[in-house]
């Protein structure tokens, strides 16, 4: 150890960390490596003593010589905190976080979703797309994506994609099956072109459940589609706001469907995916009977996207109770883990994805990196919730991206330059948040959610306590996750 | 690390840059660990690289043909021998005991 970078001299304080206790055990979550790293005693009882005051090398020396370590270990310590950044002293010039620079021109694409209808046969109150805070404008826009749209895109992809050797398309809506004779054409022109050039080619989608026949489960089973269910709950919250025109709800329509989807869709994980609203926040109910009533493989939960003023949202007291809930069933997770099952709640399974890997994201999401939108009339967006909407058209794909503008949306949307999050120890794994959230509640994808903060500061720091349990009493299992999220 | 144990990828990958920098470039008058300094070769302020106390080669500890062999393998100063790394690997195919074969050592041209 003796060579790692030694600063001898100046005044050591705690460098930029979240420590957490898992299994009767102390760990730091290094923030600008997103590292974690279990303490022995000694680096634990450093990082006690640098909490109150700073302390200059030969006193925190003196220091561990009266707690009984010998001067070799004691220096082999400070060394070894301040090489990982655990300890800083005033006296090193830290290299200055590294400013937003201009985002990477040449990309490769990995993935497109394609809006292939911005149709819908529900009307659920809350939605995005065609409620109160929708910033869709599809007047005078083709409603169905047609074939050779469809095919130029899958083209696009292939093309902006070099280099990587699996692709990925999304179907999206709308609701997707309301154009089903075309997506199934799109996966066969899609695995063809793939093939032609040795390369994979991947496929899921987003329903509300509503239009699936024996026909379509049978091909996406086939096909090795991965399916998402748009849900809410048992029948008296889905049918609260997931409604149809008329009002009707939703849930006795979709029951049978889903339970055929479920029993006869081999090849892939089903998951349902709820929005919370005022009045469904009942999360611990609504896993059980999706997980264990209905049989999803995997169940994950969001607040709604909105305003901030509308009668759907939730208050701080029901995100509160939300997030107690996602206490309970996070501990539930863990048990399973400690036993080697899988548990369905995948908000902790996505971020235990990245906590393996250490994620260090310049921006929440792919979207306008390796991920682009496309809507019916074949015009890009960064992702699927900006479709359609003329604010943030980002070039077509029968011409190119809009490179400026992409360049603008990422710009804004790195971590860099969202002025709260730099003193914000979860940006690792936050970076400011959905950009689409941002635009909606803000008016610029490029400012930090704030209203979120709290709630996903106290949500890291359980999974981060979920994590470093299963590191120290079932570390294998954890290597399930490793390739969860293709970040390897 | 001794005091902390790395339990993600990133943590690993901190933990593995400090065991190569162990391995890196050393002081000649660092603590332990000492740079290793091989066989048959001595530091430059002692006598004896490639002439022993006496101004001669009969006292080295080691041949001093193995001098050029060491320099060539395991050396920590690098000195003008092939570059075995990336353009000459069988340099020393012809040598198998430097104390016998050293004459098979040649120049390269490249």
């Amino acid at each position: 150890m003796n060579d790692m970078t030694v600063i001898p001299s100046g005044r050591y304080r705690l460098g930029e960390l979240h420590e957490f206790s898992a299994a009767d055990q102390p760990f730091m979550y290094l923030v600008t490596a997103g590292a974690i790293f279990s303490l022995d005693e000694g680096a634990h009882a450093v990082l006690r003593r640098l909490e109150t005051e700073e302390l200059s090398h030969g006193e925190l020396v003196e220091a561990l010589l009266e707690s009984g370590y010998t001067r070799q270990d004691a220096e082999e310590l400070i060394r070894e905190l301040l090489f990982v950044q655990g300890i800083v002293s005033d006296k090193a010039r830290l290299s200055p976080a590294p400013a937003p620079s201009a985002p990477p021109a040449d990309f490769p694409l990995q993935a497109l979703v394609l809006n292939i209808t911005n149709q819908c046969n529900l009307a659920c109150t809350y939605c995005y797309e065609f409620g109160a805070d929708k910033i869709a404008t599809p007047q005078g826009k083709p409603k169905f994506m047609s074939l050779e749209t469809a095919k130029t895109s899958v083209d696009f992809l292939l093309r902006k994609s070099a280099g990587r050797q699996a692709v990925h398309i999304t179907f999206f809506g709308g609701e997707t099956l309301m154009n089903f004779p075309l997506l199934r054409e799109v996966v066969l022109y899609a695995r063809e072109q793939a093939k032609a050039q040795d390369r994979g080619i991947g496929f899921s989608l987003t329903t509300n459940a509503t239009l699936l026949t024996d026909e379509i489960i049978a091909f996406l089973s086939d096909n090795e589609i991965g399916v998402t269910v748009s849900m809410d709950g048992p029948p008296d919250l889905q049918d609260k706001r997931r409604v149809y025109k008329s009002g009707k709800g939703s849930y006795a329509v979709i029951e049978p469907r889903l339970r055929k989807l479920i029993a006869n869709h081999k090849t892939r994980a089903i998951t349902a995916r709820v929005t919370l609203t005022d009045g469904v926040t009942d999360v611990i109910r609504i896993y059980r009977h999706l997980k264990e009533d209905l049989g999803f493989h995997e169940v994950g939960f969001a607040p709604v996207t909105n305003s901030g003023e509308r009668d759907y949202m939730i208050d701080d007291n029901g995100m509160d109770e939300v997030l107690r809930q996602f206490h309970e069933l996070a501990d539930e997770w863990l048990e399973h883990a400690l036993r080697g099952q899988m548990h369905g709640f995948s908000n902790v399974s996505e971020t235990i994805g990245e906590l393996i890997q250490g994620v260090n994201k310049s921006h929440p999401c792919g979207a306008g990196l390796g991920l682009l939108g496309v809507s019916p009339s074949g015009d890009l967006s960064p992702c699927h919730r900006f479709t359609d909407a003329d604010t943030h058209t980002l070039g077509h794909i029968s011409t190119d991206i809009d490179m400026e503008k992409r360049e603008d949306f990422l710009s804004r949307g790195h971590v860099g330059a969202k002025y709260e999050c730099q003193s914000c120890w979860a940006r690792p794994l936050c970076a400011g948040g959905c950009h689409h959230e941002a635009f909606v509640r803000y008016g610029d994808t490029g400012h930090a959610n704030l209203h979120y903060c709290d709630w996903i500061r106290e949500w890291t720091d359980t999974c981060l306590r979920i994590y470093g349990a299963v590191s120290v009493l079932n570390p294998e299992f954890l290597e399930r996750f490793a390739a969860r999220k293709g970040l390897s | 690390m001794k005091h902390l144990r790395p339990v993600n990828r990133k943590a690993a990958r901190i933990d593995e840059s400090a065991a190569l920098m162990e391995e890196d470039v050393v002081a000649l008058q660092q603590p332990a660990p000492k740079p290793h300094v091989p066989m048959g070769c001595t530091l430059s302020f002692s006598p004896g690289w490639e002439v022993d106390a006496g101004g001669g080669t009969a006292g080295l500890c080691q041949p001093v043909e193995r001098d050029i062999y060491d320099c060539y393998v395991t050396c920590f100063w690098p000195v003008q021998v092939p570059d075995h790394v990336n353009y000459s690997p069988d340099w020393a195919s012809n040598c198998a005991v430097a104390t016998k074969d050293w004459r098979n050592l040649d120049l390269v041209f490249p």
